[in-house]
């Protein structure tokens, strides 16, 4: 069967009509399948709903336990027919529990990669290429201007701050699920041993990550009793990026603004946003990971969804790629 | 490269003073001679370099990348340097091997124009990143990192725990990539002896009078001269070298030909700046603003030195002929000073004429109502004060008339940095004009300072609960004629401006006083601001 007969952009998300399900769906639908935790692509309200088990728990500490009718957990590599549908799920090694979704019936195959990163995380399981007739791409960075560099250099740099600036509060900006976690972990893996202070927002979801095994060493909350003095200076803190604005900022010794986002690559966006160190450290591809992806999947068609799609479809045109836009709309190709 | 562009990647970021001053200085202690040097050369805009022009960069581009991808790269970023070091791909095989900051621009200085292309073209393969884009920024001229000369000084100060008046007084006396410098700031080496005459002579600065500080002081001890809004200079002729310098050691000696041209006699002067015609000709000092066109030139048009005409009020003499008189008192200096200012042209020097007074209080009255519009205050200097370089605390005091006010309506406001980074604290204000038989208010001014810690809570609160658009980090908030909130604004002095849409703009701008008890149809109009720029001109 022609692929977008198998799968299509509806207004509240990418439709599979014989198997009556929507993959990240927008608004409430009845049957959802779920690439990952991420609010604008896990959203409460679905009928039923597909997913990892870890992707679940998580919808389940964001939005309370009514967060859906029913739900099922997906082992990865398992297949599951839904209405003659054959479904399986495929690590996307974006954050914990992130999945790439594949779908094929009657001769057609079609991956819908949600969000992925190719580099190594050490909190969740590598992306895995899987060969398909088409393959649904993000395209967050989908332009050729970025080259993320590596984290262990970006890491190197928060360090050399901290021993450059011990009177000041280091104060990280980093999405509440997966990047903080990740932030913390590679912080970790650089020898940094002392207690990393953070924001209410990332509790449960930090004390979520240490209960599936990953290891992010001592952890205090970054609040102050009434009565208590400390100034956190010459300390890690690790909040929600729009907290930096807030008064809740204001309780830190003279704070050096950090973002962790693989937006920081351009000087412009950090200096807009007041940020002095700015960290480029993506849970998404870079553009070389991107194409390279395209490559190693090797698919006779690239959708692209979210994001710089129009860079994307031309390099494709480029490399004689079969490829178009899909014109996806709720999804927050900002975020990140 | 990598470490002067991790520096630049800082620097461009970092908005506190002393948080730029540490990252130049830990920079400096850390990287070898000669790259330092160029380095500081870079910063300090000493470095000389045929630049290479945008539209090569961007052909050397195109050579590899598909033209549409490089519009929609380009498109995003905004900043050619910046989207060339991000697309930039070496061709497979190229490992980025970092290129010593003081090989890439010896080479550079060594390539003939023949071979820039294929030179430019083989470092940015060699370059990661962030090198690359401080290379390109280097080649094109122009770094644009927030950092002034004069700060670079600073870093050097701090680097070596001197004096920023020692280097100063040493700049120009040294050039690229100053490794003796370095070598003695590094504690290695001796303090490099200087061969070169007419080298600026850090200047004598006064404090500012403060509460009581006059009380215990005798009149009869103090010499009172009027305080001219020009800029303070130094002005050498040693051994028929000429040179002219701002304050700060800065050499504009390009753009005062008329004044170098003049200055016939032998010897380091200290004054002020000014243009319009002397006393000696007996016509009418200038405003700030007409001196302003002559500012920041490199060279200067036959029609701006008719319309312009600058020369120089003499407050002090360093060297009378190859004489060092600092060490004389101040009444024995200027007794040399008036005999040179005598001889010399009397279009393009006179001397500051002294205030006789024998009061304080006196003296308070006529610097109230100073009979010059070009007078922005006075200076008192102790009779028996040799010229010392910096701001010693005694010897010279300023003594500033008071500034102007107006109330004036909040518009828009941006958060701090640093400490103030969960703070709106830089605030965009307005006054009331009529626009189209509509009365509007239109931005006059930026301050971020003056308020007190508890008047920011207020501020801050204010905008928080009153914001009515958001443009990235900044906010606009209510303001409108029943409702907002009126500050009153001190300034030193206002300057036609054509970049600001109301066509005035402020010089050292502060919130004096929150205004909660007016509202704003009560603030200030635009013609009041006019009548001030009127009234001095």
């Amino acid at each position: 069967m022609k692929p977008d007969a198998l799968l299509y952009p509806a207004p509240k998300g990418l439709y599979c009509e014989i198997g009556d399900f929507y993959i990240d769906p927008v608004q409430p639908v009845d049957r959802a399948l779920i690439t990952h935790g991420h609010s604008d692509h896990a959203r409460a309200g679905h009928g039923q709903v597909l997913a990892t088990r870890e992707t679940l728990d998580i919808m389940r500490i964001r939005y309370g336990d009514g967060f859906c009718g029913t739900s099922q957990a997906v082992a990865l590599g398992q297949t599951i027919v839904v209405n003659g549908v054959e479904v399986r799920f495929h690590p996307a090694g974006h954050v914990l529990g992130s999945a790439q979704i594949s779908v094929a019936a009657k001769g057609t195959h079609i991956v819908v990669s949600g969000d992925y990163k190719r580099r190594r995380d050490p909190t969740c399981l590598p992306f895995e290429p899987v060969p398909c007739d088409v393959f649904i791409t993000e395209a967050t960075f989908g332009l050729p201007v970025f080259h993320h560099p590596d984290d262990r250099a970006e890491m190197h740099k928060l360090l050399t701050s901290l021993k450059q600036f011990p009177e000041r509060t280091h104060v990280v900006g980093a999405y509440a699920l997966g990047k903080a976690q990740r932030v913390i972990a590679l912080l970790r893996e650089q020898g940094y041993d002392r207690p990393i202070y953070i924001h209410g927002a990332l509790q449960k979801l930090c004390d979520y990550y240490r209960g599936e095994g990953i290891d992010l060493g001592e952890i205090r909350p970054a609040t102050l009793a009434a009565d208590e003095k400390q100034d956190f200076a010459g300390t890690v803190v690790i909040g929600p990026p729009a907290a930096f604005a807030d008064r809740w900022a204001r309780r830190f010794v003279d704070p050096l603004a950090i973002f962790a986002s693989g937006w920081m690559m351009i000087r412009q966006r950090a200096k807009q946003r007041g940020v002095e160190l700015p960290l480029v450290i993506s849970d998404h591809c870079d553009w070389p990971e991107l194409t390279q992806t395209i490559r190693e999947v090797g698919p006779s068609e690239v959708w692209v969804t979210h994001g710089r799609e129009e860079a994307l479809v031309r390099w494709c045109e480029l490399e004689g790629i079969a490829a178009r836009p899909l014109h996806l709309v709720g999804y927050d190709d900002e975020g990140e | 490269m990598k470490a002067f562009a991790e520096l630049l990647d800082r620097l461009v970021l970092t908005p506190q003073r002393n948080a730029k001053i540490r990252l130049l200085a830990d920079y400096f202690r850390a990287a070898p001679d000669p790259d330092r040097g160029y380095a500081l050369a870079a910063i300090a805009g000493t470095l000389s370099l045929a630049t290479v022009k945008p539209a090569m960069i961007r052909d050397l581009l195109l050579e590899r990348m598909d033209e549409v991808l490089f519009r929609y790269s380009y498109d995003y970023v905004g900043d050619l340097a910046e989207t060339v070091s991000l697309v930039w791909e070496p061709p497979a095989g190229v490992a980025p091997s970092d290129i010593r900051l003081s090989d890439a621009i010896e080479t550079l200085q060594a390539t003939g124009r023949a071979n820039v292309r294929s030179v430019v073209r083989d470092m940015l393969d060699r370059l990661d990143t962030s090198a690359r884009f401080a290379f390109l920024k280097l080649v094109t001229g122009g770094l644009r990192i927030g950092v002034s000369a004069k700060l670079a000084k600073q870093a050097l100060a701090e680097m070596g725990g001197k004096d920023v008046s020692e280097i100063e007084t040493l700049w120009h006396g040294l050039a690229p990539p100053y490794s003796p410098l370095f070598q003695w700031l590094a504690g290695e080496a001796g303090k490099p002896v200087l061969s070169t005459p007419a080298v600026f002579h850090s200047v004598m600065l006064a404090t500012p009078v403060g509460e009581g500080d006059l009380d215990e002081l005798d009149p009869r001890d103090f010499a009172a001269e009027w305080k001219w809004d020009g800029i303070r200079v130094q002005l050498a002729n040693i051994g028929g070298t000429r040179r002219l310098y701002s304050r700060s050691g800065d050499e504009i000696s390009g753009a005062f030909p008329d004044v170098l041209e003049a200055a016939d006699f032998s010897g380091i002067i200290d004054g002020e700046l000014l243009v319009g015609g002397t006393a000696r000709t007996n016509r009418a000092t200038r405003t700030f603003s007409d001196l302003q066109q002559r500012l920041n030139r490199k060279t200067v048009s036959r029609k701006m030195l008719d319309e312009y005409p600058a020369f120089i009020r003499a407050y002090d003499v360093l060297f009378s002929g190859e004489t060092d008189v600092r060490a004389e008192g101040f009444l024995a200096r200027r007794a040399l000073l008036s005999d040179l200012v005598e001889r010399a042209s009397p279009q393009h020097f006179d001397l500051s004429p002294l205030v006789p007074f024998s009061s304080w209080e006196e003296l308070d009255r006529l610097r109230s109502d100073p009979p010059d519009p070009v007078i922005e205050g006075i200076m008192l200097k102790r009779l028996d004060s040799p010229y010392t370089a910096g701001r010693a605390k005694g010897p010279w005091f300023k003594w500033k008339r008071a500034p102007f006010n107006v109330d004036a309506v909040l518009m828009y406001a941006q958060r701090g940095h640093g400490k103030r980074s969960s703070y709106y604290s830089d605030f965009t204000f307005g006054v009331w004009t009529e626009i189209d038989g509509a009365e509007t208010l239109v931005p006059v001014g930026k301050a971020y300072f003056g308020f007190t810690d508890a008047e920011l809570e207020i501020l801050d609160r204010f905008v928080r609960d009153n914001t009515t658009e958001r443009f990235g980090p900044v906010r606009a908030v209510r303001a409108a004629p029943d409702f907002g909130f009126v500050v009153e604004v001190a300034f030193e002095g206002l300057n036609r401006s054509t970049r600001h849409k109301s066509g005035v703009a402020m010089r050292f701008p502060r919130i004096a006083r929150l205004r909660q008890d007016k509202l704003p149809r009560e603030a200030d109009r635009l013609d009041t601001l006019q009548a001030m720029i009127e009234s001095r001109s």
